[in-house]
């Protein structure tokens, strides 16, 4: 894992700027201390519950959150900070987002126009739409027309016409049935093999097991684990935070054991730990600043990790 | 739905469309304290009671309400809407003539409006917030909250009066034989009522485009549009344009009835001779036979405008055109 690290993100902050109870006007902060890094040909899957804010993190990145949304830290792609201005650049060139559905597509404007979109060239839409199965029918169609299996390779074929170091998936494989899903899914391991660098943004860690080199766990708005996937298939006792194991513990296969309690809601955060509420090896220690430190391989924000 | 389908339950529901507005027209006609049979002869005829009685026999008048309506009903199938006591007239060839006149009216109002309205609107959304978006919207509300007469009038005193650019009113220069007026005095004299429907129409597509605007900017993809690499001038031209000009039109279309009604009252403001001058006058002379005709004209008119919106729909909303062979 010494390979060139692509996209970067330190202590990302996302607030946003909005109304609280009638006219007092305040910040709410979704995303907090976020920290990230993603190798060339590597897929990194970010994985947390839905409405947690996952995919504001995408947002960030693309620059394309809401007029009201502050950003503060650091996002650096290809060691340059990622401003807007480079972010204009390598939008639908090196940086190619899918996003969650087919309603991200024009409904009035036929499939192929908007695979090619501003910068891609007929010749090479037919190339991709042959690697990924869709015929020149399916080219046609409008969106609302695809299947749900259609419109996952409409949607990757779109990503990759311009050859993309960088790909932001958010929650790519959400309605689809499991035969389809992991079809999906090694459509990005191949692009990944290929030297693409796959950022997949998801709750459904099962899938995440299947293809992505590293899981990040998302939690309350911030990462309080990155390991490789392989400590997540080795069990709980590999893994470093509390909420990790907790989520090993939760899945079906490991008898579905539920944590009690519930995330923080972001308008409503505690002090420290943002976990210290459901942690049974919660004390002192974790009232302070918690910092992302290395431990075995991988990062954890947690102070009695080991 | 297919076209032939389509146009069949279009065709079936203007029919059922024209009997309610008669028979509705025609009852609260006969129960206003209308005598069809004194705005005829007159208040202080000689005529007497005899006589009187004999032509409302004649006429029917004595007849149970439904018989009334069947009668005047079969006459209208055949053509005959009955005679103008205004303008000692068939009717069908006052209505013909009057809406000739509305009509250049009208199709010069809203083509302006809606042009107008659609370039403006787009403007305000994209510049939102802008001055000139603000202004506009100032505009269009206060010209929404205000009487289309009262508005008329202004346009008069200040362009006709007070400035003495345009004419006063007529849709021809007075004491001009009807061969010698050419088309330019034409458009000189339709030129203010046109300017006051237009700008009464105007508001509505203007702040439509524009919240329509916005709630495109907004959606899910534009994001992805944006995503993809698209600058503000591509997505306006490749996709924001399509979708808010289908829900423009329609709503342009639709608004027949409040550009029929708005016309009616800038007419009466300028006295120009269209339908809607005539409408008044057959309303206060007691016209019933041109009150009826107008009124099934008038809502003609309108289901015709509801039924383009509809048909244009289809046309280019692909989820309609092609939905049928999909879902």
């Amino acid at each position: 894992m010494n390979k060139e690290i692509i996209l970067k993100v330190d202590d990302l902050v996302v607030a946003f700027h909005m109304y609280q109870k009638g006219f007092r006007k305040g910040n709410l902060e979704v995303i907090h201390a976020l920290s990230l890094d993603i190798r060339k040909g590597e897929i990194l899957a970010v994985v947390g519950s839905s409405g947690s804010g996952k995919s504001l993190l995408a947002g960030a990145v693309l620059n394309l959150l809401p007029g009201n949304a502050r950003v503060q830290g650091s996002i650096t792609y290809k060691g340059e900070p990622l401003d807007a201005g480079k972010c204009k650049r390598y939008l639908g060139t090196e940086i190619a987002f899918i996003p969650q559905s087919v309603d991200y597509l024009d409904p009035l404007m036929r499939v192929e126009k908007q695979v090619i979109g501003v910068r891609g060239t007929p010749k090479r839409q037919k190339e991709v739409f042959r690697r990924y199965q869709l015929s020149d029918e399916a080219g046609k169609m409008y969106p609302f027309q695809l299947s749900g299996g259609m419109a996952r390779r409409v949607l990757i074929s779109s990503a990759v016409m311009e050859h993309p170091d960088l790909i932001i998936a958010d929650e790519p494989t959400p309605g689809l049935n499991v035969e389809m899903a992991m079809e999906t899914l090694n459509h990005f391991r191949e692009l990944a093999d290929s030297g693409t660098s796959v950022l997949m943004i998801t709750h459904d860690i099962d899938l995440a097991f299947h293809v992505a080199d590293r899981i990040a766990v998302f939690y309350a708005g911030t990462i309080v684990e990155t390991a490789p996937t392989a400590d997540f298939l080795a069990g709980k006792d590999a893994l470093r935070h509390p909420y990790s194991r907790a989520f090993i513990d939760a899945l079906p296969q490991n008898g579905f054991m539920p944590l009690p309690g519930s995330q923080p809601y972001a308008g409503n955060l505690p002090e420290g730990c943002l976990f210290a509420d459901r942690c049974e090896c919660c004390d002192e220690a974790c009232k302070g600043e918690i910092a992302m430190r290395t431990v075995r391989n991988g990062k954890v924000r947690c102070v009695h990790a080991t | 739905m297919t076209g032939r389908n389509c146009f069949i339950s279009g065709f079936v529901r203007m029919i059922l469309l024209l009997i309610a507005v008669s028979m509705v027209a025609f009852i609260l006609i006969t129960k206003a304290p209308i005598d069809p049979l004194v705005s005829y002869i007159g208040t202080n005829s000689t005529l007497s009671a005899e006589a009187k009685e004999e032509i409302a026999d004649y006429w029917g008048l004595n007849d149970p309400l439904p018989k009334r309506f069947l009668t005047w009903a079969s006459h209208a199938l055949q053509g005959d809407l009955g005679t103008s006591i205004t303008y000692k007239k068939p009717v069908a060839f006052v209505i013909r003539s009057r809406f000739a006149c509305s009509f250049a009216l009208m199709l010069l109002a809203w083509t302006l409006s809606g042009i107008l309205g659609f370039v403006s609107g787009i403007l305000c959304g994209l510049f939102q917030g802008s001055i000139f978006d603000r202004a506009m919207r100032v505009f269009c509300l206060a010209v929404k909250s205000a009487p289309t007469f009262w508005l008329g009038l202004l346009v008069l005193t200040v362009f006709a009066v007070q400035l003495g650019w345009f004419p006063i009113g007529m849709a021809a220069p007075v004491g001009k034989l009807a061969s010698d007026v050419t088309l330019a005095d034409r458009l000189y004299h339709l030129a203010l009522p046109v300017f006051t429907l237009t700008i009464v129409s105007m508001s509505e597509a203007v702040l439509y485009t524009r919240q329509k605007l916005i709630e495109i900017m907004n959606s899910d993809f534009i994001l992805y549009a944006k995503a993809r690499g698209e600058n503000r001038y591509q997505l306006v031209k490749r996709h924001v344009l399509r979708n808010i000009a289908l829900p423009v039109i329609t709503i342009q279309f639709a608004s027949f009835s409040e550009l029929f009604g708005g016309m009616a009252l800038a007419e009466n403001v300028f006295s120009y001779p269209g339908i809607g001058t005539a409408t008044t006058a057959a309303a206060l002379n007691a016209d019933v036979p041109l009150l009826l005709g107008i009124a099934l004209c008038s809502a003609l008119f309108v289901f015709a405008g509801n039924l383009i919106a509809n048909i244009l729909y289809g046309v280019f909303d692909p989820r309609i055109r092609e939905g049928g062979d999909y879902v």
